[in-house]
């Protein structure tokens, strides 16, 4: 029994992770139309800097949070200032094709660069951890959570309070309305996608405690936050929180059932099943 | 827009193409072992490449998953060959067969849910992973060891040869044999339909076409084919492997000819598989060598990145323009 | 001799009732105008017959048969088929292959369908074109191509969406010569339509649609002078103001281009 509840308070506070990674790739939707089929590699690209600027530097990672997110945040805008937006107009399936070959790239010059080892950062607080009765928190578990969570409302705030935010609102409500509006639509696009992708660089540092990483532990991450995403409902802030949460737990518990080999098929099956079974979700995002 | 390109190029066109299948047909004669090597690989990824157009090209359903038609034809013919004595052959039809009804399975649940466009692509993707984890997983059929197929005897029967020659023929006439079917595909009515589908589903539906059905059979069609070039690689190769014959990579291998040469085009898969199977060989050959590994996965990124960029149409449509003598239709 | 009965359909999106349980029935061979302000549910309402969307509740018979279930392509192949408010056609066909896909209902040999298509492109006054992508079209020739395309699918009864919208008046008064020749053909029509003297020179009875509710049907003569209608065209103050001033702009009794400048915004 205890296993059990371990397993779902395990999986509460990596789904605070979760979620803010798949607000990023909703923002990135929700927005652009796009999907970012990079996402994971950017999460991985995130957390490579992070151990580089622990190990060599020895700056804590959730001190390079900031400069992961900004890191992040450039690598995205560069992608959709200088691609994306040269192909707004081109059927989805070519987007995707292009976000492929971008995560073929990252993907393989991260491995290209570092090796296919897998590798983590040991940081003073990595093993510690709080008791509650008969469950073990992991400390960098919990601080991860709290800082997704905190982030995660900051970027509420943003896009509700501010104008920038606001503009970007209406950008993803109508695009032709923003272009009538006389919005620099291209700009907006670009800072979106910096934005979600600064999620990512800020989750990267975050998880890197905890978490070891290895360039193909990108298809993964992708793969949860499109489960998330589209569990969650694209667009839907509160849902994509929630379905982080969710799956989090789902996949805790799955561990606990399963060995870890076929704990991978279980989130492929997941993930096909999500898809089939919100048809009123994001698949009507543009053919409706 | 096909049936009526300029005239000049309906004359020149199928001498064009009855040459240089002359010229390849002698080729073993006059190129070493290395180039015929390298032709065997360019007709494979042409091949799988046409296969994978008649669903992601003419049908414009984009699909991530191919690798796993290719690997489910690699298994049953191996297995059927090396468990039950069944030629190759034959284990490679029902290796297709096999792989059709796998893919009648992933079109009516994604087409039943209206899954198109990019979340397709996710789809198919997921599929095939489930498969591919499900094979490292699967001790009979050799798991993550992989299957080695014993060399008995060169054969015909058993599609088992010393030397290069006799499996380029055996390339060349798959390659030979699924332009035709594409070819024969582009002038019925469900390429027709297919065509119309991929333009606006809604509008077909509209005007009577079972656009379910259709891309059904298009998904079937594609799948058998693809399984066919399954059964190959593990005869030409003596050893399959799940990460080899069902992985995402092969799948990015087998979209990335069509795109590149001219998707929705009889000509683009080959076209595109001339120009970049070379170089993928020469790169990850190179690459390798220094350590490298991964690089050529770099070069297939920039490359899908660059054709999107400035050929959303594929290459082949500007060359097919070149033989037309510039006069555009 | 009754071809379509529609019987108390609804359909809401959301908490908007779009289509609020409309009853109406179509006569063989009639052609039969749907008015209504914008956002009045005519488009849902040519959804809900085709099989593009479905109803919550309602029925509809197609020449005694219950189509209220069947997908657009069945429906189609019954013999009613509709043409899009916004024109669809397959714009990497050429015009020829565009209307060769809609003949292929009826036949399976390539040849007959090409040569029944040539035939209707002629009927349309394509036949220049046919050989062009369809993607070059200008937009009274999709128009026209649409039109080609649904006839090519044979049917009994034709729906057409705003087919003369942002045409000039020459160019709607040739569709209004061609509609009338289908007609003649045999084929019921059913209109959508902005253009009101279109509606007016075709239409043997005319459907008035506001917020999904029909609210009136009669002769086009008797419908513009109902009160309701000249309401929901222009608000209530007009309709209290009085009569419908002789030769004033503004529907239902004068013809509009453009379909967006109609009543509601100009009060
Ligand atoms: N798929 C949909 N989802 C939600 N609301 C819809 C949908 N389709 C139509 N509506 C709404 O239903 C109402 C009726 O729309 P409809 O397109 O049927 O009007 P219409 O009479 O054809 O108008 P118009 O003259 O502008 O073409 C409108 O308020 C519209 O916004
Ligand atoms: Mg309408």
């Amino acid at each position: 029994m205890t296993l059990y509840v371990q397993a779902i308070l395990n999986g509460i506070l990596v789904g605070g992770v979760y979620g803010l990674v798949a607000i990023g790739l909703s923002l990135i939707f929700g927005v652009m139309k796009i999907i970012n089929f990079a996402h994971g590699e950017m999460l991985v690209l995130a957390m490579y800097l992070s151990f580089f600027l622990f190990t060599l530097l020895g700056i804590d990672p959730y001190m390079s949070l900031f400069v992961c997110a900004v890191a992040a945040f450039i690598l995205g805008y560069g992608v959709q200032r200088f691609l994306v937006n040269r192909i707004l107009h081109v059927p989805e399936e070519m987007q995707v094709l292009l976000m492929l070959g971008v995560a073929l790239v990252l993907q393989n010059a991260t491995l290209v660069a570092w090796g296919p080892n897998f590798r983590a950062a040991q940081t003073r607080y990595s093993l510690s951890t709080v008791w509650l009765g008969p469950l073990v928190m992991d400390v960098p578990r919990l601080v991860a959570f709290v800082l997704a969570l905190a982030l995660a409302l900051l970027l509420y705030l943003f896009l509700r309070r501010t104008e920038l935010g606001t503009t970007i609102r209406a950008a993803a409500d109508n695009r032709d309305g923003a272009v009538l509006i006389g919005l620099d639509v291209r700009r907006i696009y670009a800072f979106s996608f910096g934005l979600g992708a600064a999620c990512v660089g800020a989750a990267g540092s975050i998880i890197l405690p905890f978490l070891p990483m290895s360039p193909y532990s990108a298809l993964s991450f992708t793969l949860t936050s499109f489960i998330v995403v589209i569990l969650g409902g694209m667009g839907s802030f509160l849902g994509v929180l929630v379905g982080g949460l969710f799956v989090g737990v789902a996949e805790n518990l799955g561990a606990v059932v399963l060995t870890s080999s076929s704990k991978y098929i279980f989130s492929y099956a997941l993930l096909i099943l999500v898809m089939v079974l919100r048809p009123q979700g994001i698949f009507r995002g543009r053919s409706g | 827009m096909r049936a009526f390109t300029g005239e000049r190029a309906a004359r020149r066109g199928p001498m064009l193409v009855g040459g240089a299948l002359l010229l390849l047909l002698a080729a073993p004669l006059y190129l070493g072992s290395y180039w015929t090597s390298t032709l065997i690989l360019v007709f494979f990824y042409a091949y799988t490449g046409q296969c994978w157009n008649i669903l992601g090209g003419y049908a414009g359903q984009v699909s991530l998953g191919h690798a796993a038609f290719l690997g489910i034809g690699a298994y049953t013919s191996t297995a059927l060959f090396m468990f039950a004595g069944l030629t190759p052959w034959l284990g490679m039809l029902a290796g297709g067969v096999l792989a059709a009804l796998l893919g009648l399975c992933i079109g009516f649940v994604s087409f039943r849910f209206h899954i198109r466009g990019a979340y397709f692509i996710l789809i198919t993707l997921a599929f095939a992973e489930i498969f591919h984890l499900l094979a490292l997983h699967l001790e009979s059929l050799g798991g993550a060891q992989g299957l080695f197929v014993p060399f008995t005897g060169a054969s015909w029967a058993k599609m088992q040869f010393k030397g290069n020659t006799n499996y380029y023929y055996v390339a060349l006439a798959l390659l030979v044999v699924i332009t035709l079917v594409a070819r024969a595909l582009e002038r019925s009515k469900l390429g027709l339909y297919l065509v119309a589908i991929r333009e606006d589903e809604d509008a077909s539906r509209a005007l009577g076409v079972n656009t379910m059905r259709c891309k059904l059979a298009a998904t079937a069609i594609s799948a058998f084919f693809t399984a066919l070039a399954g059964a190959f690689y593990s005869n030409y190769f003596f050893y399959i492997h799940p990460d080899e014959v069902l992985d995402v990579e092969l799948s990015v291998d087998i979209l990335l000819r069509p795109i590149v040469g001219g998707a929705g085009t009889l000509f683009g898969p080959i076209v595109g598989s001339f120009i970049l199977t070379p170089l993928a060989e020469l790169s990850r050959a190179y690459f390798s060598k220094e350590g490298l590994i991964g690089t050529h996965l770099i070069i297939y990124g920039l490359l899908l990145i660059a054709v999107v960029l400035f050929f959303p149409r594929g290459v082949a449509p500007y060359l097919a323009r070149l033989v037309a003598g510039k006069r555009t239709s | 001799m009754v071809i379509l009965q529609v019987e108390k359909v609804a359909k809401r999106f959301g908490g908007l009732l779009a289509v609020d349980d409309v009853s109406f029935s179509l006569d063989e061979g009639e052609i039969l105008g749907l008015i209504g302000p914008n956002g009045a549910g005519k488009t849902t309402l040519f959804n809900l017959l085709t099989g593009f969307l479905q109803p919550e509740s309602g029925r509809i018979h197609f020449r005694g048969a219950d189509i209220t279930r069947l997908p657009p392509h069945a429906i189609c192949r019954l013999g009613m088929v509709r043409t899009f408010q916004i024109v669809r056609p397959f714009l990497r066909l050429s015009v020829l292959e565009n209307v060769v896909v809609a003949a292929l209902l009826r036949t399976n040999a390539m040849a007959a369908a090409r040569r029944q298509a040539e035939d209707l492109l002629t009927f349309v006054g394509l036949e220049a074109r046919r050989h062009t992508p369809a993607a070059t079209l200008t937009l009274p020739d999709r128009k026209r191509l649409e039109l080609g395309r649904a006839l090519a699918t044979q049917p009994r009864l034709l729906m057409l969406d705003e087919v003369m919208a942002g045409l000039t008046p020459t160019e709607s008064d040739r569709f209004l010569g061609l509609i009338r020749q289908v007609n003649q053909r045999g084929v019921t029509v059913l209109l959508i339509e902005h253009v009101m003297r279109a509606v007016m020179a075709l239409s043997h009875r005319v459907l008035v649609l506001n917020y999904g509710e029909l609210i009136a049907a009669g002769s086009p003569a008797a419908v513009v002078r109902d009160r309701q209608v000249i309401e929901a065209y222009l608000g209530e103050d007009y309709a209290y103001a009085g009569t419908v001033r002789e030769g004033n702009p503004g529907p239902p009794g004068e013809p509009t281009q453009d379909h967006g400048a109609s009543a509601p915004e100009r009060r």
